[in-house]
């Protein structure tokens, strides 16, 4: 079958250069695909993370000819193969080699989120009742991967480095599971205001075009909670009874 | 997934025949239904009419053949296959697309019950698993081997070190069950978590000796001084091998055979080299592991050779049936003083009383 080049970054901490390796292509293939073979054959030392190879363990995030994709997902024949294609690190974290990127940021963040915290149990057994239509609104956001190519899209993160101001998109799809959810009793709007930087986000919705899970992160996680924070907040009705309201809410 | 070949060994999983998907040979036939294990005759449905229902939650009815033991579904896809009546790529069909003809909306209904699959399958193959059966074969899924604990804390024989889930050994017995991995995970992993603190408490560091130590990181480093070949390609021609001579149907010869190669290879990792440093150096951590997944490849091979009858998920050719006497007892694998490969027989401990007594009430 035809050839195809790949210009792949290599390099160590930020250093490094593009370079190019051709290799014969075959049915089916995907960009990972192409990347284990330059390996096998070429770059005994390429550096990547990768796993599954199904797109459901997250590893693989890159960005190919400039657009954050999983490796594992990405066919050969979507791509214009007549010229390089360029497969490089996601630019939103530190770089350590090659393809390679140090996303334990996201880690941090994940443990600054307040945890669930269920209601007590509806019933005498220890369980709970839940309607269908409520566990279908949060189920959505239990798709993630978190192969944090939305936090990489993300012009706060990407652009500003505002890291440690605002969670980003996959923390803010995490704590929309968490506040929508039929059990949970936590109070976390203060803090998406306050510590999460929730108004940072200008809703451009590039997060919800790269999501390989196809999960609607603006429209459906951040909104919602952005409309809380702002009923909260900045409801000047809400506001006015809130101060003759006996709870003060 | 057998199709395209760059996907070939993705996992399909065992809930698209939970959810009603059927297996057929390029005759469109429900081969499975042809050969049904004499143990497992009672609990099987002998028509598709039960079978749909079993699926579809009715108590009364019993399981498809397609849901029968993953070793004996593999074996018949194997039989299809090599007796020509496989699907173009060398698999079967597996078809959830069927089931519209019994309910309304199915595409919708597959997508939301299958959705991982649904997009698998649209992305890296171009089908649409609700209008069109997908190709499958069968594929090495789990090992039931692995490291040897004690059952209470999950502690190995070397003191402080533990093991939970497909790297232990003896939970699930000859096959393990779809779920099990899961609720093995849960439980030994806890139990794991919890005794390795407790040990941790209870005892001061270790002496780490230095020389060992030395030894370990010139064995480790290796690699970087040798000019040898890739590792990847013995890797591949390693996995070639067990695939073929030790895989789902297993011959004497062939493991004999099998074990001639790993040794050929062993020999070839010991030389295998790789350019770069140490940090997230792929080559390297192949290299490394290589020497590990030879060692296992020839535990495999020569426990398999040790045991001669077919049992769960191993299936001898030359010994095609249960034998009583080898129930008795496990295949204790370890290395001996200059490397080399040993095998013991270790009787099975006698099942405690209130595990009996479980199983009676579940027949």
């Amino acid at each position: 079958m035809a050839n195809a080049t790949f210009r792949i970054w290599r390099g160590d901490q930020g250093a490094g250069q593009f370079r190019d390796y051709t290799i014969e292509i075959s049915e089916g293939m995907v960009v990972l695909d192409a990347m284990l073979q330059i390996q096998a054959s070429q770059a005994f030392d390429l550096a990547m993370r990768w796993n599954c190879k199904a797109g459901k363990c997250g590893s693989c995030s890159a960005e190919i000819n400039g657009s954050p994709k999983l490796m594992c997902m990405t066919r050969l024949n979507t791509l214009p193969l007549e010229r390089p294609v360029t497969v490089e690190p996601m630019k939103a974290f530190p770089h350590l080699r090659d393809l390679v990127t140090d996303v334990s940021w996201n880690y941090q963040v994940k443990k600054r989120i307040k945890k669930f915290k269920p209601r007590p149990p509806d019933a005498p057994d220890g369980t709970w009742r839940m309607a269908q239509k409520d566990v279908d609104r949060v189920q959505e956001f239990r798709k993630c991967i978190e192969c944090y190519l939305c936090q990489d899209v993300c012009h706060v993160l990407r652009d500003h480095h505002m890291h440690d101001q605002f969670i980003g998109p996959r923390f803010l799809v995490y704590a929309a599971a968490l506040e929508m959810h039929p059990l949970d009793v936590e109070d976390r709007i203060s803090d998406l205001k306050e510590q999460h930087g929730i108004g940072l986000c200008n809703i451009t919705k590039c997060c919800t075009k790269v999501c390989p899970e196809n999960i609607t992160i603006t429209d459906n996680a951040i909104i919602p909670l952005k409309e809380r924070v702002v009923d909260r907040f900045f409801d000047p009705l809400l506001k006015l009874f809130r101060i003759f309201s006996p709870n003060g809410r | 997934m057998i199709w395209p070949p760059s996907v070939c060994g993705l996992l399909v999983t065992e809930g698209v025949r939970g959810e009603g998907g059927v297996l057929r040979n390029k005759e469109g036939r429900r081969f499975m239904f042809d050969e049904i294990p004499p143990l497992y005759v009672s609990q099987t449905a002998d028509n598709e009419e039960e079978g749909w229902r079993y699926t579809q939650g009715d108590k009364n009815a019993r399981r498809p053949p397609e849901l029968l033991t993953r070793d004996h579904v593999a074996r018949c896809i194997r039989r299809e296959v090599r007796e020509g009546r496989g699907s173009p790529h060398g698999g079967v069909f597996l078809d959830i697309a069927w089931i519209k003809e019994r309910i309304p909306n199915a595409a919708e209904h597959i997508k939301k019950k299958l959705p991982s699959m649904y997009h698998q399958f649209k992305q890296l193959a171009d089908i649409d698993i609700t209008t069109e059966p997908m190709e499958v074969g069968p594929t090495t899924h789990y090992m039931m081997g692995g490291v040897r604990v004690d059952a209470e804390s999950q502690m190995s024989d070397v003191p402080g070190l533990f093991a939970a889930g497909e790297c232990a050994a003896g939970l699930h017995g000859a096959n393990r069950l779809g779920g099990n991995s899961l609720s093995d995970l849960l439980v030994f992993g806890k139990r794991a978590g919890d005794y390795a603190a407790r040990f941790a408490k209870d005892n001061s560091q270790g002496k780490v000796n230095p020389d060992e130590l030395a030894a370990a990181e010139m064995r480790a480093l290796k690699p970087f001084e040798n000019a040898g070949p890739a590792p990847y390609e013995i890797q591949y021609a390693l996995q070639e091998t067990m695939q073929d001579l030790v895989g789902i149907v297993r011959r004497e010869d062939e493991m004999l055979q099998a074990l001639n190669t790993i040794q050929e290879l062993k020999t070839q990792a010991e030389r295998a080299g790789v350019p770069g440093h140490r940090e997230y150096n792929t080559g390297w951590h192949t290299a490394i592991d290589l020497q590990n997944m030879i060692i296992v490849s020839e535990m495999i091979a020569r426990a398999a050779l040790e045991r001669k009858e077919s049992r769960g998920a191993q299936f001898r050719e030359d010994y095609p049936t249960k034998n009583d006497e080898y129930g008795n007892f496990n295949i204790v694998v370890w290395k001996g003083a200059s490397g080399e490969v040993k095998l013991r027989r270790e009787p099975i401990p006698p099942m405690p009383d209130e595990l009996k007594q479980i199983i009676q009430e579940m027949k």
